[in-house]
């Protein structure tokens, strides 16, 4: 009888999750609905966190900001679902957010398994180490018998596994659930290694009593290519979040930022004409079902994705991030956007 | 007595000598607490050395070294760490409070808006203190005031939707706002929800004890955190798309069950410490169940739990936190996921924050012990020891 019932209930939910999967026209759901539900991290600096009156504010803050404003010409018209790492899957797979733009690592089994769709990358991130200097360790490979503090339930956690398992050494994991009582045991000494995303070792590095005492080891063991993930079965959907990430692009690579762009609409670069929607006859937009001022609309929203990059974790911000691999393809890095035409 | 009028006889009292040494002052009042017996004196010792060793070194890192005022994160950390502070300091760092107090009260609640929930607030406590106040008058207008008045005033004012005000959905909610509505809520239903439960599970009606049983029994068995993180992210998976309920909703429904279940038992252990002479003299009388109970049963049932209830009452004050772990930030969470914001980051700042939350928490569940010691004081009729 038991049995029975949880089949029943385990159907039910698969059930369920496949009626959602091919429910389409997410567009049509958003526009009724008037906002774009965004799932976000519950606190990450640089990427997601409370600014100063209490406002979401970060790096994938602004990308849920230029989806709304490439649909309402208002970047505000959003609606902000702060997710764990266990509850975000759940949460876009139920339909709760529309996009989940919340520091994901693209991976086949979130791409297949789980029933997402990713395509841009919005930031190459990748895992690496973060030792006190006293301990005179040039490498990763010479960390055998070290304690790492490790955040649980991560792909860095496996990752960390993986790398000292290939290599034949051994370690000691020191497991926290929450991201600054990982910070706090570091800071601590309960470990001798830290490891995360390197973007994440760039902001703990902002809050050790002595910053100048450690060192980011030169590995980069995992790639992580993080990105806006959405449902599978909505084509039209995951098609306006990818070109949303790709008009940030090219605008960087066009040089059309928040503060020019009302000139740049009024170059004579065909190219920049067709992208901004100016050129006779476009259909640059509505091909994606928006309308064709989308991509000036997310300029103005939220600017260039430089400027973004600036603004939350880049130059521009306490984090200081390199570019790195975040550069455009002609500036040494790897970011590239579809040619817009 | 005029015709004694003898010379040996005074016509007013001495004036009181102060007492020996042995029994009074300052010195009296060491030896016998302090330093009455070798033991003691050791003990006295012993303690005063930990509390030299403890308190100028928290006082010094608390207030003389802490960073009281700022606009950044810059007065937080030392020159090291990109801030202001000489290398080596470290003390708390007050102003990372300062700065985001509104929030840590209001949550993201839009700042136009929040004289509301403040207006709640203080009428709240303008209901709240005479009720709490043996001695004033008009107990039966206060509680109509407090119990049905001021929640269905909340409900207009803090949700808005109504007369003009602009709608707040509840995920803007937070902090110390969150944690109180989910306390009193709580509390104001679980009391009268417990004692139906605890006299449904002393019934003699079988279906209704069954219920009762069944109720507590179910609640009670599983974590609360469980039901909170069930109902947020399965709940959803089961429902067509689109079809949401309110998180905050499920927070309150799930706190205020669980509460209730809880205070069923603290009520039931009152009830069967009620001798059983108690209810035959009650039906002797020709009472009526519900009189039996109103008038004989939980009166001092009721009293006898005194420090149960609060008991529940400070447990279920401090499990309100458990909402941030379906995106809802009370005040806890609301404190911790400022620590993400870059602009704040130091080493200190996450200490302070957690020292605030934990002094904001001690400060009420503080007071409500107070306050249930003094109604035990004011309520004792017969057990005093």
């Amino acid at each position: 009888m038991a049995r029975s019932i949880l089949t029943a209930l385990v159907g039910a939910a698969v059930m369920g999750i496949g009626a959602h999967a091919a429910s389409a026209a997410t567009l049509d759901d958003v526009k009724a609905k008037g906002f774009v539900q965004c799932g976000v991290n519950t606190g990450l600096a640089g990427f997601a966190a409370p600014d100063a009156s209490g406002n979401w504010s970060g790096f994938d803050v602004d990308y849920c900001k230029a989806i709304a404003a490439a649909i309402f010409a208002d970047g505000t018209k959003v609606k902000y679902t702060p997710t764990s790492a266990k509850e975000r899957f759940p949460a876009l797979q139920s339909g709760e957010v529309d996009v989940l733009a919340r520091n994901t690592t693209w991976t086949i089994n979130r791409d297949t398994a789980l029933g997402f769709n990713f395509r841009p990358v919005n930031y190459y991130d990748g895992q690496g180490f973060m030792v006190r200097k006293g301990l005179n360790v040039k490498s990763a490979l010479e960390l055998s018998g070290a304690a790492v503090c490790v955040q649980t339930g991560t792909t860095t956690e496996l990752n960390l596994a993986d790398y000292f398992k290939a290599n034949n050494l051994q370690y000691n994991p020191v497991v926290f659930e929450k991201l600054e009582e990982v910070n706090a045991a570091y800071d601590a000494g309960r470990c001798d290694v830290y490891t995360t995303d390197q973007s994440g070792l760039y902001s703990l590095r902002l809050t050790l009593s002595k910053p100048d005492d450690h060192m980011i080891l030169p590995e980069i063991i995992s790639k992580e290519p993080l990105g806006p993930a959405v449902r599978q079965g909505d084509d039209q959907w995951f098609d306006i979040v990818s070109w949303v990430h790709y008009a940030l692009i090219q605008a960087e690579e066009f040089g059309v930022t928040q503060a020019n762009i009302e000139e740049m609409k009024k170059s004579t670069n065909p190219d920049v004409q067709r992208f901004l929607g100016v050129e006779a006859d476009s259909k640059i937009g509505t091909d994606l079902g928006l309308t064709n001022e989308w991509a000036v609309n997310i300029i103005k929203a939220v600017g260039n994705y430089g400027e973004v990059f600036d603004r939350n974790i880049g130059a521009g911000s306490p984090l200081k991030i390199e570019r790195g691999l975040n550069a455009l393809w002609s500036k040494g890095g790897i970011q590239y956007a579809p040619p817009v035409r | 007595m005029n015709s004694h009028q003898g010379n040996f006889v005074r016509a007013s009292m001495i004036e009181a000598a102060p007492a020996p040494i042995q029994t009074g002052g300052l010195a009296y009042w060491l030896r016998k607490n302090l330093f009455a017996t070798p033991k003691d004196t050791a003990l006295t010792i012993i303690s005063l050395l930990v509390l030299a060793w403890l308190v100028p070194p928290a006082v010094q890192w608390l207030f003389i070294d802490a960073a009281w005022t700022g606009g950044g994160r810059g007065v937080c950390a030392t020159v090291a760490q990109g801030g202001s502070q000489p290398d080596g300091w470290s003390g708390a760092c007050w102003a990372f409070v300062n700065a985001k107090f509104d929030q840590f009260l209001f949550g993201r609640y839009p700042i136009e808006e929040r004289w509301r929930p403040a207006l709640v607030g203080i009428l709240f406590v303008l209901f709240l203190t005479p009720m709490l106040i043996p001695k004033v008058p008009y107990k039966n207008i206060n509680a109509i005031l407090l119990l049905a008045v001021l929640p269905i005033l909340a409900l207009i004012l803090l949700p808005g939707g109504w007369f003009g005000l602009p709608f707040v959905e509840t995920p803007l909610w937070g902090g110390l706002m969150v944690t109180l509505v989910l306390s009193f809520v709580g509390i104001a239903v679980s009391l009268p929800l417990g004692i139906l439960l605890a006299l449904g599970r002393r019934s003699t009606m079988p279906v209704i004890k069954m219920l009762c049983t069944f109720f507590i029994e179910v609640v009670r068995g599983i974590p609360l955190i469980t039901v909170l993180f069930m109902a947020s992210v399965m709940l959803p998976l089961f429902l067509p798309q689109g079809v949401t309920f309110d998180k905050f909703l499920r927070a309150l429904i799930g706190v205020s069950f669980f509460a209730s279940a809880y205070m069923a038992e603290v009520v039931r252990g009152g009830l069967q410490a009620i001798g059983k002479g108690q209810y035959e003299g009650a039906d002797s009388l020709g009472l009526s169940y519900w009189q039996k109970m109103n008038l004989i049963v939980l009166p001092q049932a009721l009293k006898l739990v005194i420090p149960g209830i609060v008991n529940t009452f400070i447990g279920l004050f401090k499990d309100t936190s458990l909402v941030s772990i379906i995106g809802m930030f009370d005040l806890l969470g609301i404190v911790r996921l400022n620590f993400s914001d870059a602009n704040w980051a130091s080493a200190v700042t996450p200490i302070s924050g957690l020292i605030f939350a934990g002094f904001i928490f001690w400060l009420f569940c503080f007071g409500m012990s107070r306050y249930s010691g003094f109604m035990e004081r004011v309520l004792d009729t017969s057990h005093k020891r």
